[in-house]
């Protein structure tokens, strides 16, 4: 038995590297973990196992820092640092601003 | 701290496929190489991923591979390596069989 994202040596196609600019969200998504770690709040162990924990669907279709938003939600929530609610709430206050200013995003 | 093995002892990674969180890839499992230097000791990532402490700190060692023993059909350079880091906790000693 192994986790979906142990796929070393599994068939692949070829690497592409490309370099891209990060967007705003990006950044302020790697400067939560910074934060958090920082802190003590969450470990990068604990991140990793939370984006393992997305499951095969998710881990492929989110992006890097997706992925690492959705696990630092979820180990937030196991903690108990933020509740659900709180967390639904935000996201909809936060949607319903995008909204009001007439943006179309992209989940951003 | 000590470490239970020497640089260029010969080791094998553990055939075991635990559930959870684990820090050697699947396609070293059961695998011979050899100890290329020991990188330290550090709390086990295995369990601070839980949210545990992590201790006792584990020896974390720098393992090489030959690609050949890896991959059925290699078709690249036989002396051809892979390098890995394997905490102790996933590593055996290697039994000569040959004289």
């Amino acid at each position: 038995m192994h986790r979906h994202h142990d796929m070393g040596g599994a068939p692949a196609g070829p690497v592409v590297p490309a370099e891209h600019d990060y967007a705003a969200w990006e950044k302020r998504v790697d400067a939560i973990l910074r934060l958090l770690t920082a802190r003590q709040v969450i470990t990068v162990d604990e991140l990793r196992r939370g984006i393992e924990e997305l499951g095969p669907g998710a881990y492929d279709e989110l992006s890097y820092y997706q992925r690492w938003i959705a696990s630092i939600g979820n180990n937030l929530l196991e903690k108990g640092v933020i509740s659900v609610d709180e967390l639904g709430g935000r996201l909809a206050a936060v949607e319903a601003r995008w909204r009001a200013a007439g943006r179309r995003g992209e989940g951003g | 701290m000590s470490a239970r093995f020497a640089t260029g002892a010969r080791v094998q990674v553990r055939r075991i496929f635990p559930p959870g969180h684990v820090r050697t890839p699947h396609y070293l499992r059961g695998h011979a190489g050899v100890v290329d230097s020991i990188l330290g000791h550090y709390a086990n990532p295995e369990e601070l991923a839980y949210g545990r402490d992590g201790l006792p700190r584990r020896a974390l060692y720098r393992v090489r591979f030959r690609q050949a023993e890896l991959w059925p059909g290699y078709g690249g350079a036989q002396d051809d390596s892979v390098v890995a880091d394997i905490y102790e906790h996933w590593l055996e000693p290697l039994e000569e069989v040959q004289a």
